[in-house]
């Protein structure tokens, strides 16, 4: 491990890579944590947030905490699937992502899993703990560099907000129409503890399929996923979330954009399960159809358990409005401006309440492919 | 030259008829006002004449400064100058009112508003509304006044306006149509508009009320009078007694 070694030395073309799912070290950030491959070559806290979050790679951290081994495997379970059982096996690390106790992170914090290696399969655990009181919002990164050809990504990642914790994860997944892409995610939630998880997934991708799962154990406990899906070129895309309110007063909502073009596949799931009498959840799923060829299935699940339960979904797929289009089409925009335009707008990262950073961030990634659509 | 020229317009919408053979003049740096009843097809002209579908051109021409643009795109149209103030102006999610205003202002997103735009802006009453989405959740007034904003920003040579005063309240009819007529005045410009009310007229200054009937187009001046006859005898009656008195001078 040479988790030490100095961001520059890192070759250009990486760098690169990295920038285009939004990792760039040139921006303020709180920290940044470099996975490639099988290993973790950079890893650096911002001074400034010393003592108050702790980055490393995850077979470090285990050697460093004895602890850690009661977070590891214990939301999820390492017998649930193939690829689950695989990252139990062997694993070639990952990032260990701490927020001490009422620490408030204003910069976010990033991390970035890389494949380089041709036909590689990378796997790795993240263990992230979000201490009691603490705030933070932190950008996770997947990439594969073009020249990899077909790898595939199996990764774990267990989230633990503890008490009056709130979280922001956004995931931004920039793989290439090779890579075959399965994350295993779990969340656990304290009393009063927020969880927002953000995904992004708007490059095309050979097929990824996860269904991250929280469980609302405490009291006032909250997550929202989010998630803008851009399926075009082939990709095939299962993304669900499943959230599990056990506490008193616990809420849930799941808010989803996809758009589909190019024989490609989207199937968003949603399950909502309502288990404590004072619970509320929503589902929403809007979904946009450009051509003959694709397929977009939204499945919206509702559970309740005890009388009290108040769960509400609303799901609509459909093509882009002629109206809007001519509309904008009136203000001097040509037929394709306007209608980049209408799915740059469809995709809007508003939903994921971003720090105003990584709203620029992401627009800047939309706009890029919706303008070349 | 005319401004705009419809000459024997045939349109439909699915195959079913509903303009057969309009006739239109419009000179420039005039105003119009067109009444007719409903569903005597006055959305469905002023909708052909900008492009939009799903009205169908059958048989026909429209004729914009000596240019046939029948068959042109919607944009290509409004690059020419021509503008539609929307009776429904759509709501579009993700799109906010300020980049819509600098695109038809042909700015960058990036760029701010100078001070003259600004002003425009706070005189619309819509400094407020920039971030918002596009007529998302925009009462009847500011819809019509954020259209109408556009539309002056996008300085056309021709102005159509569907009902620009349904759905609004007073104040902002006076607002709209106030600053309307200003542009008009600074710019030279010709508009026409469907309406069927007369209180736009204590703003507009117009010398022609066209009534259509039956797909005919019958214009007539002092649009005040007109709209009162209108009122007192209904959209038939009002026609043949005007033609009656024109035939009339025309024998003198």
């Amino acid at each position: 491990m040479s988790e030490k070694s100095e961001l520059k030395t890192i070759p250009h073309k990486i760098l690169a890579e990295a920038s285009k799912a939004g990792i760039d070290i040139n921006d303020p950030v709180s920290g940044t944590l470099l996975h490639i491959d099988r290993e973790t070559i950079y890893s650096k806290v911002n001074e400034f947030f010393n003592g108050k979050i702790e980055l490393l790679d995850t077979k470090v951290a285990l050697q460093k905490y004895a602890w850690l081994n009661d977070y590891m495997w214990q939301i999820i379970d390492r017998e649930k699937d193939e690829f689950t059982k695989k990252v139990a096996t062997d694993f070639s690390g990952g990032y260990f992502i701490r927020i001490l106790k009422n620490a408030e992170v204003t910069l976010p914090l990033q991390s970035c899993l890389m494949i380089t290696e041709r036909g590689l399969e990378q796997k790795v655990h993240n263990i992230i703990i979000a201490e009691e009181g603490s705030k933070a919002n932190i950008l996770s990164s997947c990439v594969q560099h073009s020249a990899a050809g077909s790898a595939s990504h199996l990764g774990i990642s267990e989230f633990y907000i503890q008490k009056n914790a709130t979280l922001n994860f956004t995931m931004v997944h920039n793989w290439t129409e090779e890579t075959k892409v399965r994350p295993r995610s779990t969340a656990l939630i304290d009393d009063g503890g927020t969880f927002i998880s953000n995904y992004i997934c708007i490059r095309p991708v050979r097929d990824v399929q996860m269904y991250p799962v929280a469980y609302c154990n405490g009291e006032e406990s909250k997550v929202s996923f989010n998630s803008i899906l851009y399926a075009q070129k082939k990709s095939s895309l299962d993304v669900g979330s499943k959230a599990i309110l056990n506490g008193k007063n616990s809420r849930a909502e799941m808010i989803t954009r996809s758009v589909s073009r190019e024989n490609s596949m989207t199937i968003v799931r949603g399950l909502i399960e309502g288990n404590n009498a004072q619970c509320k959840g929503h589902l929403e799923c809007k979904g946009l159809i450009l051509d003959d060829e694709s397929y977009i299935q939204s499945i919206p699940e509702m559970i309740a358990r005890k009388k009290g339960v108040e769960i509400t979904h609303e799901a609509a797929i459909g093509k882009i409005s002629e109206k809007e289009i001519l509309y904008l089409m009136s203000r001097k925009l040509t037929n394709d401006q306007a209608v980049s335009m209408i799915i740059r707008g469809f995709m809007d990262v508003g939903i994921m309440a971003l720090s105003k950073s990584l709203t620029e961030e992401v627009n800047n990634m939309i706009n890029l492919v919706a303008n070349a659509s | 030259m005319h401004i705009l020229e419809v000459r024997d317009l045939v349109v439909g919408v699915e195959g079913k008829t509903i303009l057969s053979g309009v006739n239109l003049i419009l000179e420039e740096k005039e105003s119009y006002i067109m009444f007719g009843p409903n569903g005597s097809g006055k959305s469905t002209l002023i909708n052909t004449i900008m492009g939009i579908k799903p009205y169908e051109v059958s048989s026909g021409n429209i004729v914009f400064m000596g240019e046939d643009i029948t068959n042109k795109s919607v944009d290509e149209r409004a690059k020419l100058g021509i503008s539609l103030g929307f009776q429904y102006p759509p709501e579009i999610t993700g799109i906010k009112l300020s980049d819509l205003l600098k695109i038809c202002l042909d700015k960058d997103l990036k760029t701010d508003f100078n001070q003259e735009e600004k002003s425009l802006i706070e005189a619309f009453r819509l400094s407020n509304f920039l971030e918002r989405n596009i007529n998302v959740g925009f009462s009847g007034g500011e819809r019509k006044r954020a259209e109408l904003l556009q539309m002056i920003f996008l300085k056309p040579k021709l102005l159509l306006l569907d009902e620009p005063d349904s759905g609004v309240d007073v104040e902002s009819l006076k607002l709209i149509a106030s600053e309307i007529q200003k542009y008009i005045e600074n710019s030279g410009s010709s508009t026409f508009i469907v309406t069927h009310k007369g209180d736009i007229l204590d703003y507009i200054k117009s010398k022609h009320a066209c009534i259509l009937l039956d797909s005919k187009i019958h214009c007539f001046p002092e649009p005040r009078h007109i709209y009162e006859l209108i009122k007192k005898k209904g959209y038939d009656e009002c026609v043949s007694c005007q033609e009656k008195i024109i035939e009339r001078w025309n024998n003198v």
